[in-house]
């Protein structure tokens, strides 16, 4: 399935990228040059070939592993991309770890309390932060954490002053974690806190909601009268026997929420300046250089489909029915 | 003393439209080794009397304003959930209808009756055959080989293999089976069976009979079984009480009862049985329908649509007259005809 999805997609962005007014090559070769200069440039970069010529070699480029160029920096998208995903992908796993480790148990406990005043509290939250713009929440956990109480740094990734952990992974706090460098972690972890933060309230308020809708359904379930008549504790029939049931809509709604965070993800890393594909990718917008936003529609495309096929596989995990034989 | 001691109980349901007298003063009493029969129709309030015994009726809706309700000398009315608890899985067993929504669809059955075994095994060690105290590992495995006996116990086959199974590779009645091993496991002295044969196959509803008649009498069980099925009461139960309305308008060994059904509505729900001999197409119905319980009729409940009533049933509820040495009728017609 993922080959068809991606194929259809580097087709829909090459497409577009090339129906959209502007010439890149022209704004890439600066105000000051010639017409000569310019179609030099174009000839090198491969842009004066007919369009369905420069799709086949971009195609057959991005599996021999050359994703082609940016016009901007002139470095390949692939190692731009190593880079910059990296960065993204540890704040989208962050944001979702921090909304499904607080929402389910707030779901089930805003479920098993309905009505009361633990689950009025846990859906004013939730309405609140499924409103509240992610930029506008960041603004002011940097006003509150950074500036006020100075307990977290303001933003980036990692202090400039300070040489990050050898490169393994490109994910900040696990490198650290590899090089063995418990002040490196603590480092990176703070760094990610607020931005993550930001970034997990609305997937934490939707899965919250869900859970509650979940597990108020489940509660109806005679299996849950049964297990209760054979003497089982309310908190083990809650935890375990009712929210393995009440995960699976959850499930849905993480799978999809993560494509939403990494495509989303230029609004924290703007207010935060850190350094991921969603400030790569609007700066290269910014200045039509397209390669670049290919190269991270593909990326993100890639991450989305994988991150769904292993939500799949965790419906059968969560429902023996649905394994397959 | 009885085991189970039901006495005078009312029971009001909050609904939207206002509360409704589910139990007007239901009164039984269960010893050891009895197998009692609790039948009537629909909404005559015997599945919330099994419910009230275990307590897991929700208070709202439910509103218990009268009467008592005595498990081995102890008023289940005053217990805390904590103490139920203590009760629940251990000394009360409970099993329903339906077998393919009683058992949890994710989890493993083992994973299940292990739950169920360590809860028992928790209130009485000895259910696990450990000392108090033993380690988790040692429990954990107990309560394994526990929960394979007794799979064995009620007839699934290789019960070694099928403990790992989930519920949907079993079929209806051997789910069934899983679920009364499952209220077994902490061997209770009362076993409250709500409809469990309801929702199977004929042929598979004789052998759960025959499985719940059979470990009854090996274990000495009380049982309150709950059935709007005769048949089923005739084949497996000593004793019987026929339940109207939110009051046992009949109770008595099952014999007598069947032999000399002394309330109007016990001969209307026998002869309502279609048998081999009854003219195809005359099926005997009752006329009218049930009382709003919201509004229930003053005195008799039965009474509009009993064919003796006269003017004084409505006057006050009739109390049961006794009409053989274990069989009493809540009758005014009976009580004036003894």
């Amino acid at each position: 399935m993922i080959v068809p999805v991606l194929l259809g997609l580097s087709l829909l962005v090459f497409a577009i990228s090339h129906l959209l007014p502007g010439d890149p090559v022209a704004l890439a070769a600066g105000p000051q040059a010639t017409k000569t200069e310019i179609a030099a440039l174009a000839h090198e970069l491969g842009t004066d070939q007919p369009l369905p010529v420069q799709y086949w070699s971009y195609l057959t480029g991005l599996l021999s592993g050359d994703w082609g160029q940016s016009v901007l920096t002139r470095r390949p998208v692939l190692a731009d991309l190593r880079i910059y995903l990296p960065a993204t992908l540890e704040l989208v796993v962050a944001a979702m770890a921090l909304a499904i480790v607080i929402g389910i148990p707030a779901g089930l406990l805003s479920a098993v309390f309905v009505d009361r005043w633990p689950d009025y509290l846990s859906r004013i939250l939730s309405l609140g932060a499924i409103s509240m713009p992610r930029f506008f929440l960041g603004l002011l956990l940097q006003l509150g954490f950074a500036m006020q109480l100075g307990w977290l740094p303001l933003n980036g990734r990692y202090p400039i002053i300070e040489d990050p952990p050898p490169f393994v992974t490109g994910f900040l706090s696990l490198d650290a974690l590899l090089a063995g460098d418990p002040d490196a972690v603590w480092l990176a972890l703070t760094h990610l806190a607020l931005p993550a933060i930001a970034m997990s309230l609305s997937p934490l308020a939707t899965i919250t909601r869900m859970m509650r809708s979940a597990t108020i359904e489940v509660l109806q379930q005679d299996y849950v009268l049964t297990e209760r008549a054979l003497g089982l504790s309310r908190w083990l029939i809650i935890f375990k026997y009712v929210a393995k049931n009440a995960m699976s809509s959850s499930l849905t709604v993480i799978g999809l929420y993560v494509g939403w965070l990494l495509g989303g993800s230029v609004l924290v890393e703007t207010v935060f300046d850190w350094p991921g594909i969603g400030l790569y990718a609007t700066k290269a917008i910014v200045t039509q250089d397209f390669m670049p936003v290919m190269g991270v529609t593909l990326a993100i495309g890639v991450v989305f489909v994988l991150v769904n096929l292993v939500i799949d596989l965790l419906y059968g995990v969560l429902n023996p029915k649905v394994r397959l034989g | 003393m009885a085991l189970l001691e039901i006495d005078n109980l009312h029971l009001a349901m909050r609904s939207f439209d206002g509360e409704a007298q589910v139990l007007n003063g239901i009164s039984l009493s269960v010893d050891k080794g009895q197998v009692w029969g609790l039948v009537g129709e629909t909404g005559c309030g015997k599945s919330v009397t099994g419910l009230s015994v275990a307590r897991l009726l929700a208070s709202p809706p439910a509103r218990y304003f009268g009467g008592a309700i005595r498990f081995d000398g102890q008023d289940l009315m005053q217990a805390d959930e904590a103490a139920m608890r203590r009760l629940r899985g251990r000394r009360i067993g409970m099993i329903f209808q339906d077998p393919t929504t009683n058992l949890n669809p994710v989890f493993r059955i083992g994973e299940q009756m292990v739950d169920v075994a360590l809860h028992a095994g928790a209130t009485d060690p000895a259910i696990l055959g450990l000392p108090q105290g033993a380690p988790r590992r040692a429990r954990l495995a107990a309560a394994r080989q526990l929960a394979i006996r007794m799979l064995d116990r009620v007839g699934i086959p290789k019960a070694v293999d099928r403990v790992d199974d989930y519920p949907h590779q079993f079929s209806g009645g051997m789910r069934q089976r899983v679920l009364i091993a499952m209220a077994l496991i902490g061997k209770p002295d009362l076993l409250i069976a709500d409809e469990p044969t309801t929702a199977l196959d004929v042929s598979v509803q004789a052998q759960i009979l025959q499985l719940l008649y059979d470990l009854v009498g090996e274990e000495g069980l009380a049982v309150l079984l709950i059935t709007h099925n005769l048949g089923v009461v005739a084949q497996i139960c000593s004793h019987v009480a026929v339940m109207y309305a939110g009051n046992i308008v009949e109770s008595g060994d099952v014999r007598s009862v069947f032999k000399q059904p002394g309330h109007p509505y016990t001969r209307a729900l026998l002869a309502a049985v279609p048998t081999v001999q009854s003219v195809r197409g005359a099926l005997q119905d009752l006329p009218g329908a049930v009382p709003d319980l919201i509004h229930p009729p003053p005195g008799c409940r039965f009474a509009p649509r009993c064919a003796l009533a006269t003017p004084a049933c409505a006057q006050a509820l009739p109390a049961p007259v006794p009409v053989g040495p274990l069989h009493s009728v809540s009758c005014l017609a009976v009580g004036a005809a003894a």
